[in-house]
């Protein structure tokens, strides 16, 4: 195939095209390869798995993730949409309907609220309203996420809008692993998945074992710790495991959990761990004021007030849109942010 | 050949005459005396069923009702048209649609008494249930043709949607996908003069059909209040997209005699003239004429035709006042395929505090139906 070869919806790989070949070994990858690589073994196991996206086919999308696939599994399986996102959610709703479990790609954070509709009063809801007849196994990935300088609506961190509706499940993957693991897991999902993958650390390798790991609904405790629960999730995990490494050295020891899905939330290891340590932080890139943080801290604060030694506190965005790009380092919770909300949940400060 | 021009397609004139026309009469002449009979039996009842919903929702038996009252031609003149494994994504008035299909009367209302959000189980009649949206589900149905192309079948999605969905983003977005594809789907918009109460030319300067050319999409404006025209174009329409010709767009003019719902009272827009006028062009009057003209219905077939139409109106009464409310514990059910711990948390807490007031939770004395 040529790069001006048009691709029919119709036309399927010819002959020539490069067999797909799985990941069966222990690989060093990036976690946007490791996507790419959980998306790959996605369509091998099932051939009702159908890509749809803008960009997404000999591009590769603009993040290449879904590089190569076009190529090895045609176009009737990955779809170069027309830039409408509503439709391609809309379409994969349709899809979903036949027996096909579509893997939509948003572009961007921002992008996806032209879908926004098709997403929350259409894919969450199908499954309750027609009482279990139709389901929805449509994952939606979304790069998500600020720190890399880029234009407006390229930042965001949309995810409070869908863990607030009901119907949806929410995955956030911090590390190549997990990404690889997860996005398997969400395109076997029944249910619709938003997936949301960190941009800035689509670069950054990790090992990653073919296998499907522990499931994705599960928090998992990235760095073990005493005396500070520290609750994130995406991009932050990284910083997180950073802060608990400097507070080490000041003789604090945070346990860091990477929440891993978002909704619903795996409370009976925040619970477990709250219980332990009596004190939580959590931080997001997304602003405040409705965001994840207060949702999980008043779920905590219910369960578990009389372990707590102090108010939980939230190292997040700010109440603001998304700044320009010379500003973002400002909005975004840091290394030094983060271990600011330690040390005020210590009384330290 | 066809001839998409934008005239007006009309085989069957106000005063119940069939008129000629080279390029649709191949596509009805198997319609004889009986076949039109069937048709004007399937109209005659759901006009009687769409007069039963009315007064029960007058009656506090259902919360709400779109009357399809104007719109017979239109809706049963398409479902007939359709193949069983076609599949239908409609909106929320095509209760004509769903009759034709099959569905049970009581489903039909179930969701307008609010006992569901949905009446019946979309894959037993090959027909999605409402969709309020406007004109979310014709994406649903390109979608859904996109699989049947995929899944190298036949069978085609029919889309049904109003005038004014045509003004929303996802009506043209669906356009746009179907073109690029050529998916097997059919556009079909009743416009009923009327979204509520907002004239179409506050949605379109000139004829809605004149959109769809401009998508790539051939489109046929016909009377919509013509039932063999209606299914003329309908069979056209299938039959381009099952042969790999794509989508069609049908535009069928005809008449919102009614309510938009029976919230509504248009007596505060609507001139009544203009109902005055639509009327003299009633889908039924013209059919009854025409077999009348053809002597099949005699006074005889007309009385067996009206004991239907009532024993469906009865059907619908009891079934409707007979439904049992749903269990309370079911406002749980079904929200995701697989267990939820959140969800089950609050279902227990729920549970726990219906059983604290000691005697069984009565949903039915609770909701004041009883």
């Amino acid at each position: 195939m040529t790069m001006t070869t048009l691709m029919t919806a119709t036309s399927l790989p010819g002959l020539d095209a490069p067999k797909p070949v799985p990941l069966t070994e222990t690989k060093n990858l990036t976690m946007g390869k490791a996507i790419n690589e959980g998306l790959r073994q996605a369509m091998l196991d099932d051939p009702k798995v159908v890509l749809l996206g803008e960009d997404i086919g000999a591009l590769g999308g603009v993040f290449r993730v879904t590089s190569d696939l076009l190529a090895q599994f045609g176009a009737r399986r990955v779809i170069d949409t027309p830039l409408a996102e509503s439709a391609i959610i809309g379409t994969a709703v349709g899809l979903a309907y036949r027996g096909y479990r579509p893997v939509c790609e948003i572009q961007f954070d921002g992008f996806i609220f032209p879908g926004f509709d098709q997403i929350v009063s259409q894919v969450a809801k199908f499954h309750y309203r027609t009482q279990g007849a139709v389901r929805m196994p449509i994952t939606i990935r979304v790069p998500f996420g600020g720190g890399i300088g880029a234009a407006e609506h390229h930042s965001e961190s949309p995810e409070a809008y869908f863990t607030h509706t009901s119907g949806l499940r929410v995955i956030a993957v911090s590390n190549a692993q997990d990404a690889y693991s997860l996005i398997r897991q969400a395109v076997a999902s029944d249910d619709p998945v938003l997936y949301f993958e960190p941009k800035r650390r689509y670069h950054v390798k990790g090992e990653v074992v073919p296998e499907l790991g522990a499931p994705m609904e599960q928090a998992v405790i990235v760095s073990p710790g005493t005396d500070v629960t520290l609750l994130t999730y995406g991009a932050l995990v990284s910083t997180a495991k950073d802060a608990a490494l400097a507070a080490f050295d000041e003789g604090i020891s945070i346990e860091v959990i990477d929440l891993r899905s978002l909704s619903p939330v795996d409370y009976a290891v925040v619970e477990a761990s709250v219980r332990k340590t009596g004190r939580l932080v959590v931080t997001h890139e997304a602003a405040q004021s409705g965001g994840l943080g207060g949702e999980i801290i008043a779920t905590i604060t219910e369960r578990c007030f009389s372990y707590l030694e102090a108010a939980p506190v939230r190292v997040t965005g700010f109440d603001v849109p998304y700044p320009p790009a010379k500003l973002e380092s400002h909005h975004l919770p840091d290394l030094d942010r983060i271990l600011d909300g330690v040390d005020r949940v210590m009384g330290r400060r | 050949m066809i001839d998409f021009s934008p005239q007006l397609v009309q085989l069957l004139s106000i005063d119940g005459e069939r008129m000629p026309r080279p390029d649709f009469d191949p596509w009805v002449d198997d319609l004889d005396g009986s076949a039109l009979l069937a048709l004007y039996r399937d109209m005659v009842v759901v006009r009687r069923i769409d007069t039963e919903a009315t007064a029960l929702q007058r009656q506090g038996e259902l919360g709400l009702w779109p009357p399809l009252l104007g719109q017979e031609a239109a809706q049963v003149g398409s479902a007939r048209a359709l193949r069983s494994d076609d599949f239908i994504f409609p909106s929320y008035r095509e209760n004509a649609v769903a009759y034709c299909r099959g569905v049970n009367l009581t489903d039909i209302v179930k969701v307008w008494r609010g006992n569901a959000q949905s009446g019946w189980d979309p894959y037993t009649v090959n027909m999605a249930t409402p969709n309020i949206i406007i004109g979310a589900q014709t994406l649903h149905a390109t979608g859904w043709a996109l699989g049947a192309q995929r899944d190298d079948i036949d069978a085609v999605a029919i889309t049904y949607f109003g005038d004014g969905a045509t003004s929303q983003g996802d009506v043209n977005e669906a356009m746009v996908f179907a073109a690029s594809f050529q998916a097997p789907v059919v556009f079909f918009c009743q416009n009923n003069q009327w979204a509520i109460s907002e004239p179409v030319g506050v949605q379109a300067h000139r004829n809605i059909a004149d959109r769809a050319p401009g998508f790539g999409i051939p489109s046929l404006r016909i009377d919509g209040n013509d039932v063999i025209a209606v299914m003329a174009a309908t069979r056209i329409a299938l039959d381009r997209a099952r042969t790999g010709d794509g989508p069609t767009f049908i535009e069928a003019v005809t008449y919102r005699m009614g309510p938009h719902t029976t919230a509504d009272d248009p007596t505060r827009y609507r001139d009544p003239a203009e109902l005055a006028e639509w009327k003299t062009r009633d889908p039924l009057l013209r059919l009854h004429r025409l077999l009348t003209s053809l002597g099949e219905l005699t006074p005889e077939v007309e009385a067996a035709t009206q004991a239907i139409a009532d024993a469906a109106a009865a059907e619908l009464r009891a079934g409707c006042i007979g439904m049992p409310d749903p269990e309370p514990l079911s406002v749980f059910d079904h929200v995701y395929s697989t267990p939820n711990a959140t969800l089950e948390r609050q279902r227990a807490d729920y549970a726990g505090y219906l059983t604290s007031f000691g005697t069984q939770f009565d949903i039915a004395e609770h909701n004041g139906t009883v």
